[in-house]
C-alpha cells in the first residue's frame, strides 16, 4: 500500500500527473475518487472492491485532455484502458497506470486467470488457473437443453441495464439497446433472447472477461460464462483475445475486402 | 479538477438500495452501485441506476403551478398552500375525511413523510395515505 502511496504523492509533488483516481477510504466506505493533492493521497487504499475505474476514468480525462492523469490499475483495468485505447476512447500518452495485483482471495472470487496489470507497484503477479467448469457443463448439454438454460437465465432479467452501465468497454454512444426498432424501449421484461444476445454479439473482440457484469447483476444471470463463450469464438477465428497488449487491429475494426478502416 | 462519488441511498422505493453518486466539478454525472451494502452489494434496478438524472432533470418542477381554467400557471408557494388548505378543509367539510388521501414520496426525508401522514391522520382525519414507491 505504501509504495503506491508513495509513487502517486511524488507524481503529484512533481506535477508529472494533474491528478490520481484511485479509492478513498471515507469514513467506513471505500470510495471511488481523484486525487489532486500530495496530502490527500493519505487517504489512498486500494480496496477489496473492484469498482470501474476504467469506465470512470474517460470520463474526467475527456474533461481534461491537456492533463496527465494516474490511475490505480488492476489487472482487468489495465486491459479495460487496452482495448479503450485500441478503440481510439482514450489517448494512452494522457494516462499514467499504477498497477497493483489483487489478492489471491479476490483473484479467486472472479476465477481471474490474471489478477495482476504487466507492472506491478503493490503485490506480485501470480497465475492462477482458469476454471471453466460453468462453460464445460453448458457445452455438454444437448442444443435443446442449452436454449431452455439460457432462455430460463435470460427470463429473470428486470433490465436494468446493469451490465451495460458497468460495463468497462461499453462506451458506444448510441447503443443498441436503446435502439428502438431491436429493443422496445420502456417495457419490462426484455424480449429473450434478443436483448441478451444483442449484447453478447457486442462483446465480441471487445470484452476482457473482467465480471464486472455478472457481479453487478440483480438477478444472477451469468453474463460472464455467456461472454467467456464469445470471446474464445473470436480468439478460435482470428486469434485475438481483447485487452491483450498487441499492435494489431481487433477483427471487427475491418469491414468488407479490408479496405475501409476504422479510424 | 474535482471528482469524487458520494455515497446515498436509493430514493426511489423502500428496499435501501446504496448509491455512489459521481460528481464530477460540482455536476451529477452519474451513478454507481455501491459495493459496501449487504442490502444489494452492487446492484441496482434501472430506477436505481439513472438516479442522478431526476435531481437534474430540465422537466423538474421548480414552482408550484395551479390549474387556472384547464391550464397549469405558476404561482407562488403561498398562493399554492393556500388554495390546498382551502379545497382540503372545502371537501373535509362538504365530503367527510374520508373522501381525502394522499400519496408522499420516496424522494422526501423519512421525517417529512412522518409528517406527511401525520398531517392526513391527526390534522384531515383519513387513514388513506400511500407513496409513490408502491408503483
Amino acid at each position: 500500500m505504501d509504495p503506491l502511496r508513495e509513487k502517486v504523492k511524488t507524481l503529484l509533488q512533481e506535477k508529472t500527473i494533474s491528478a490520481f483516481l484511485g479509492m478513498k477510504q471515507d469514513y467506513d466506505h471505500a470510495i471511488p475518487f481523484l486525487f489532486t493533492s500530495p496530502e490527500g493521497v493519505e487517504s489512498l487504499i486500494i480496496g477489496d472492491a473492484r469498482y470501474p475505474m476504467a469506465k470512470i476514468f474517460p470520463k474526467i480525462a475527456h474533461k481534461y485532455p491537456d492533463h496527465h492523469l494516474g490511475i490505480m490499475v488492476r489487472g482487468c483495468d489495465e486491459k479495460a484502458l487496452i482495448e479503450l485505447y485500441r478503440n481510439h476512447q482514450l489517448e494512452r500518452s494522457q494516462v499514467i497506470p499504477l498497477g497493483v495485483a489483487c489478492s489471491g482471495e479476490l483473484a479467486q472470487k472472479c476465477n481471474c486467470p490474471t489478477p495482476y496489470p504487466s507492472q506491478c507497484i503493490v503485490g506480485e503477479a501470480q497465475e492462477r488457473p482458469f476454471d471453466r467448469s460453468a462453460l464445460d457443463t453448458i457445452e455438454s448439454l444437448s442444443l435443446e437443453e442449452r436454449f431452455t438454460y439460457w432462455t430460463n437465465q435470460f427470463g429473470k432479467c428486470i433490465k436494468c441495464y446493469g451490465c451495460r452501465n458497468i460495463c468497462p468497454v461499453c462506451f458506444c454512444e448510441v447503443c443498441t439497446l436503446e435502439d428502438k426498432p431491436l429493443i422496445p424501449l420502456g417495457e419490462i421484461p426484455p424480449q429473450v433472447p434478443s436483448f441478451h444476445l444483442s449484447r453478447a454479439f457486442h462483446m465480441a473482440g471487445r470484452c476482457i472477461d473482467c465480471g464486472l457484469c455478472e457481479e453487478g447483476c440483480p438477478v444472477d444471470i451469468p453474463l460472464r460464462t455467456l461472454y467467456r463463450k464469445v470471446r474464445e469464438v473470436v480468439k478460435d477465428l482470428f486469434d485475438f483475445l481483447p485487452g491483450e497488449e498487441k499492435e494489431e487491429e481487433p477483427p471487427l475494426h475491418t469491414l468488407g475486402d479490408g479496405t475501409f478502416k476504422l479510424k | 479538477m474535482r471528482y469524487t462519488t458520494v455515497p446515498t441511498i436509493c430514493s426511489y422505493c423502500g428496499c435501501g438500495c446504496e448509491l455512489l453518486f459521481e460528481v464530477l466539478d460540482g455536476e451529477l454525472v452519474g451513478t454507481i452501485p455501491s459495493k459496501a451494502n449487504p442490502i444489494n452489494h452492487g446492484s441496482l434496478c434501472i430506477k436505481g441506476w439513472t438516479a442522478h438524472e431526476f435531481v437534474v432533470s430540465e422537466k423538474r418542477l421548480e414552482k408550484p403551478l395551479i390549474r387556472k381554467n384547464g391550464e397549469l400557471k405558476e404561482a407562488s408557494w403561498e398562493e399554492a398552500l393556500s388554495l390546498i388548505s382551502l379545497r382540503l378543509k372545502e371537501i373535509k367539510h362538504s365530503s367527510g375525511a374520508e373522501s381525502l388521501a394522499c400519496l408522499s414520496s420516496a424522494k422526501c426525508t423519512n421525517e417529512e413523510n412522518y409528517l406527511m401522514q401525520k398531517l392526513m391522520r391527526a390534522a384531515l382525519g383519513t387513514n388513506t395515505i400511500d407513496h409513490c414507491a408502491r408503483l
